[in-house]
């Protein structure tokens, strides 16, 4: 009986004496308000496109969404006002949320670009009108194969895919808790939260649908490959501290670990685990921001999926995975910092480097946007290793000032069309300020913005990581920046030239005016620009209030 | 008292701004704004003269605070503003000449359709000027000395459709540069030395300062006033800066612009005394560019350009004063006040027979005039009895003086400048009646233009002839109230100091070898003109005349000095620029695409590719913080 008996007599233990109740989890509805009143709005979209008939669910959906995020910002809003951001900076949800500066003030420009990027989801008047209906960007019936009959009746019966409004709900959502998350459990549901509804956004365009189907499996593929490597990252990093707590982590690795777990006391305190599970946790996130070499998915992604679904994922995807990465560097692992600065040293400079370069001999604008962003998130990377609260500061300023301007980009993006939908090949822009000033002209806001050109918030941003990073003891870093910079300030010029100096073609793209919704998008997007650029030092401030993580 | 000293400054700018920004409204009635600003400026600065007057000659000095412009640290740029008896001077010399000029305006550029521009940049000019005098800082000081380069610039300028004008205009500019560029030296140096730069702690501790670094402030101040002041070596822009209105000409040479050098010497004396040196350099300026101005005045045929290289010669006078020190600086700034009537007069005399000829500038084709026009010949004929220093006249009065003070600094020294001073008031004494003579006298010698236009000399309108009637007043009198009882002299000698020096000779003698160079002076030019009829095309003349002629090759010198050397250089700058700067640049962004190029085949849309990126990222992502740690 003696090995079956060992087995059977602790499980009838077990049995015998039962844990006394499962404590119901405490949770702290007033603090998660942002992302439960996100998560509630989705699945309200979900019962519309159940219950509603068609030709109701466009308004419905939109005047839910927008009322959701609004009302989610209010309340992010009305947390930082109620001093949640600083002083009553917690962690809320049974340790596995943080509600903290830095968290409110991700969240807040999460849901602003959330905000800004449901008009630009919701425009339908570019795309001229099938059989007499409105159409937005997206596929009439994703479901249907591209250019069989399925699709054709759907087209003409106007169908059109209402479900990207809750699916982007549902995403934002993710978001919301990514960069908040407090366990790397949280962290992990998050990422696959915001992660599934964007492979299915990226697979919905209504044009060159095979183009985007081949986006999403791509995206799908790799995204889960990466998250593959983070949940096993997380297993050994439970392995190595007893707990997935971002406190609990950082305890065990400064060495003021409380207790130690019985069953993990042959691998607990065993660095090998630690920094092979933190490097797989650290690729995870990479791979979301878009850092070489975990950067290849990017331009096929950027090109293939909707345009606008392209604009809002580079602008808050960008800032939900920064805001995890610098948590997770400045609450988990800095104790590690002699270990990781240097391995983060070398992924900045490839990826700043790697972006810019390849960039240069891009001809399609939508991929030029894509390895630019690739090249900023290599700038946003140097302000992260700064580890100062300089450097936490100037990351959510940048990542605030780089989100509007990507989103105004690629809305911008959307207006210039010609039979075969967006003209994106940039020989197509060729002379494109002489026939549309004020839409080349926008561009070329945006585009200096890019380049980091004074006056504009790029500038602002470039200046606060690089700084940062200079008095965090990165000079070389700030080096390489700046002649990156150089690099990429001549695609984004060689895009303004080719708008305001060429030949226009003769048989060159049409700009599209687009419905009140894009518009404003785009207003929105350069008035951010401008006023980020000329006024910063107030954005500064706030952001440097916000540069303090709970633990 | 102290509010109004900003209200001078202010009423000249505030017509600037509404004449420049108010637009075609203002065209009708601009040009009386603008003089009424003008005006306004001149009475304020009388109140503050009759106030001052009635103060005790050591509590005379004003001072009044406006805002501190450029706190930052240690550095202390203060808007403020000083009122002392040199600064009233300048004031009433600036606004009360200035006022005239524009009421002589109001006449001359009457169809002129841009003339409410042209008011707006004389007001401009007037703001400028009073800012410079009244600043209590070198900073600010160098505000208004900027300012007056501006105003000049587009007053030389005024004419731009002339390709002459807009050169002249250019010249001027630059030529006013080079001295800017001394003037910021010097202030910098100021402010290294000193740790400041107002006027009170820097004149007062000048002496704290070791003698090396007051000489190399004092030659840079000298650069800056030979720039503004038209002095050897930066003086070739003055003579094409007649291309301007003739009322600008008037304004530069006689109460703005040109005097600005004298001011900065005068005003920084404190340096320049301790300074042997530069001293030394500022009455070598001096003399040799009294004597330059004096030899082109000779040989000039353009009424306009004759008057320039005797205003050249004239501020040589007051540069050499200056230069002397406490025995020069008084009679330098008297100098300068009757220089400002007599040679204002002569400017508009010569703008009001222009005006009666059709612009006709060739002294040639003058002659006769005084049967014409009696008030231009009078007032005109007042204002060269003034600068040649007829006896009883202004002229007599302040340029004697100046030449007995430069015997008075004594030694060889003493010697060669009385010398050249006395060489040079018979000079004088030729070209102007040189100029009188061919004008007024003689033959009347005009022909009809290309067009066929025959001049009709005529009078000018009262707008114009009055202006010059006042001022002629100023050349005949000022003078001798300013010597009545030493008034001026005890006037400005709280500010300046002064002390008599020591001449070898005296007073009585100098005055009398002054009029005997005199009158040799006029004697050759009655001979030379007078006596005998003018051709109507100048002669080929000596080797002398023909470069005089030339400004004494001013330009061919500049040219083979300063403009072939730069054009070398800046080729060779190109070269380089080209070849390896463009080059490195060239190569850098050629090897930067031809990389992308190839990292660009990376990127060949296989996931699986991808895939292989991220695992071997991952994989040196764990091997290098191993290694960290390992190290």
């Amino acid at each position: 009986m003696s090995h079956a008996a060992t087995v059977h007599s602790l499980w009838t233990t077990a049995a015998v004496s039962p844990p006394d109740k499962i404590p119901t989890p405490h949770i702290e509805y007033g603090q998660l308000a942002p992302t439960l009143i996100v998560l509630g709005a989705a699945i309200v979209g979900v019962l519309i496109e159940a219950l509603l008939p068609r030709r109701h669910r466009y308004a419905a959906q939109l005047f839910v969404s927008v009322v959701a995020l609004a009302a989610a910002f209010a309340a992010v809003l009305g947390l930082a006002a109620g001093d949640y951001g600083t002083s009553k900076a917690r962690i809320a949800a049974m340790g596995a949320i943080a509600v903290d500066g830095p968290a409110l003030f991700l969240e807040g420009t999460i849901l602003l670009v959330a905000l800004v990027a449901v008009f630009t989801f919701a425009e339908r008047r570019l795309d001229p009108a099938a059989h007499g209906n409105r159409v937005d960007s997206f596929a009439a019936q994703a479901a249907a194969v591209p250019g069989g009959d399925a699709e054709k009746a759907a087209v003409k019966a106007g169908f059109t895919t209402t479900e990207v409004f809750p699916l982007l709900l549902f995403a934002v959502g993710g978001m919301l808790i990514f960069p908040a998350a407090n366990d790397l459990l949280t962290l992990f549901v998050a990422l696959e939260v915001f992660s599934l509804p964007l492979y299915v956004l990226c697979a919905l365009a209504r044009r060159h649908r095979m183009l985007s189907q081949e986006a999403a499996v791509k995206y799908f593929l790799l995204g889960a490959f990466s998250s593959a490597f983070l949940l096993f990252g997380i297993a050994l990093l439970y392995g190595y501290a007893g707990t997935v707590t971002y406190g609990g982590i950082a305890d065990v690795v400064d060495g003021t670990v409380r207790e130690v777990t019985p069953a993990l006391a042959g691998t607990m305190g065993n660095d090998a685990l630690l920094l092979i599970g933190g490097a797989m946790v650290l690729m995870g996130l990479l791979f979301k921001i878009g850092a070489v070499p975990f950067h290849m998915w990017t331009p096929d992604v950027y090109q293939g999926a909707p345009t606008p679904v392209t604009g809002f994922m580079a602008a808050a995807t960008k800032v939900a995975a920064f805001g995890a990465l610098l948590r997770l560097l400045y609450v988990v692992l800095p104790g590690l910092r002699w270990d990781w600065r240097p391995v983060m040293w070398g992924v900045a400079i490839v990826t700043m480097l790697g972006g810019a370069i390849v960039a240069v001999t891009q001809t399609d604008v939508k991929r030029l946007l894509a390895y630019s962003s690739i090249a900023h998130a290599g700038f946003i990377l140097a302000g992260v290793i700064a580890m100062t609260p300089d450097g936490i500061s100037s990351v959510l300023f940048y990542l605030a000032a780089y989100s509007f301007v990507t989103l105004g980009a690629f809305s911008v993006v959307t207006l210039v069309r010609d039979a075969g939908g967006e003209a994106t090949h940039l020989s197509k822009w060729a002379g494109l300020g002489r026939r549309s000033p004020l839409v080349a002209a926008v561009f070329a806001i945006f585009l200096l913005a890019f380049a980091g050109i004074p006056l504009t918030s790029g500038f602002a941003g470039k200046f606060a990581v690089f700084k940062a990073a200079a008095d965090g003891g990165a000079g070389p870093l700030v080096v390489i920046g700046v002649i990156s910079s150089a690099i990429a300030a001549f695609f984004y010029i060689r895009v303004i030239v080719l708008m305001f100096f060429s030949e226009p073609r003769t048989e060159g793209p049409s700009v599209a005016v687009p419905s009140p919704l894009t518009s404003a998008a785009i207003a929105i997007g350069v008035a951010v620009t401008i006023v980020l650029g000329v006024a910063p030092q107030y954005f500064l401030d706030l952001a440097g209030q916000a540069g303090v993580f709970v633990r | 008292m102290e509010n109004l000293i900003g209200l001078l400054v202010a009423a000249p700018l505030l017509g600037a701004a509404l004449l420049l920004c108010g637009g075609r409204r203002l065209d009708g009635k601009g040009h009386l704004l603008g003089t009424a600003l003008a005006l306004a400026s001149f009475v304020i600065g009388a109140v503050l003269f009759a106030d001052m007057l009635g103060r005790d000659e050591h509590d005379r000095a004003l001072h009044s605070h406006l805002f501190s412009w450029i706190p930052v640290g240690g550095f202390r740029a203060d808007v403020a503003f000083q009122l002392d008896q040199l600064s009233m001077t300048f004031v009433l010399l600036i606004t009360g000449v200035g006022s005239l000029i524009h009421i002589y305006s109001i006449g001359y550029m009457e169809h002129d359709e841009r003339r409410r521009r042209f008011f707006g940049y004389l007001n401009l000019f007037l703001a400028a000027m009073l800012l410079l005098v009244l600043a209590d800082n070198y900073l600010l000081l160098y505000v208004g000395w900027e300012g007056v380069g501006l105003a000049s610039y587009l007053l030389i300028g005024f004419w731009q459709h002339k390709p002459s004008a807009a050169t002249a205009a250019k010249k001027a500019f630059i030529v006013n540069r080079v001295g800017d560029v001394g003037l910021s030296i010097a202030i910098m140096l100021m402010f290294t030395t000193f740790g400041t730069f107002a006027f009170a702690p820097v004149l007062s501790n000048a002496t704290d300062a070791s003698e090396g670094k007051l000489t190399a402030i004092g030659l840079m101040l000298l650069l800056a006033a030979c720039g503004k002041s038209a002095q050897v070596p930066l003086q070739s822009w003055l003579g094409d800066a007649m291309e301007g209105p003739t009322p600008v000409s008037a304004l530069i040479h006689a109460a703005t612009m040109v005097t600005a050098g004298v001011y900065l010497i005068t005003r920084s004396g404190a340096i320049f005394n301790n300074a042997p040196d530069a001293q030394t350099a500022v009455v070598t300026v001096g003399a040799v560019t009294l004597l330059f101005g004096a030899i082109v005045g000779c040989a000039k045929d353009d009424i306009k350009k004759a008057l320039a290289g005797s205003t050249m010669s004239q501020i040589g006078y007051m540069i050499l004063a200056a230069g002397l020190g406490p025995i020069g600086y008084v009679f330098a700034i008297m100098h300068l006040v009757t220089h400002g009537f007599f040679k204002a007069g002569l400017f508009l005399g010569a703008g009001s027979v222009m005006h009666g000829m059709n612009d006709e500038v060739d002294m040639r084709k003058y002659g006769g005039l005084r049967k014409y026009m009696p008030v231009t010949f009078v007032t005109f004929g007042l204002g060269y009895l003034a600068i040649i220093g007829f006896p009883g006249l202004s002229g007599f009065w302040s340029k004697d003086k100046i030449i007995e003070a430069a015997f008075a600094k004594g030694g060889t020294e003493g010697w060669i400048l009385g010398g050249a001073a006395l060489l040079g008031a018979a000079i004088t004494a030729y070209y102007m009646t040189r100029v009188m003579l061919l004008t007024f006298f003689g033959e009347k010698r005009w022909v009809p233009d290309e067009q066929g236009n025959e001049p009709h000399p005529h009078e000018s309108p009262k707008s114009m002839t009055i202006p010059m009637i006042v001022l002629a007043f100023g050349s005949v009198f000022a003078g001798g109230l300013f010597s009545l009882n030493d008034a001026f002299l005890k006037w400005l000698e709280p500010v300046t100091s002064h002390s008599h020096g020591h001449s070898p000779l005296s007073a009585a003698t100098v005055t009398a070898g002054t009029m005997v160079v005199l009158l040799i002076g006029v004697a050759i030019a009655w001979v030379q003109y007078g006596r005998r009829p003018v051709p109507s095309t100048a002669p080929r003349g000596s080797l002398l005349t023909r470069a005089a002629r030339r400004d004494l090759l001013q330009d061919d010198f500049n040219h083979v000095v300063l403009v072939k050397p730069g054009e070398y250089l800046t080729r060779g700058l190109v070269y380089v620029d080209h070849k390896l700067v463009d080059g490195v640049v060239n190569g850098t962004a050629a090897s930067v695409g031809g990389l992308s190029g190839r990292l660009r085949k990376l990127q060949n849309g296989y996931a699986r590719t991808y895939a292989v990126s991220m695992f071997g990222g991952t994989a040196v992502l764990i091997a290098a913080t191993l290694l960290m740690r390992a190290v």
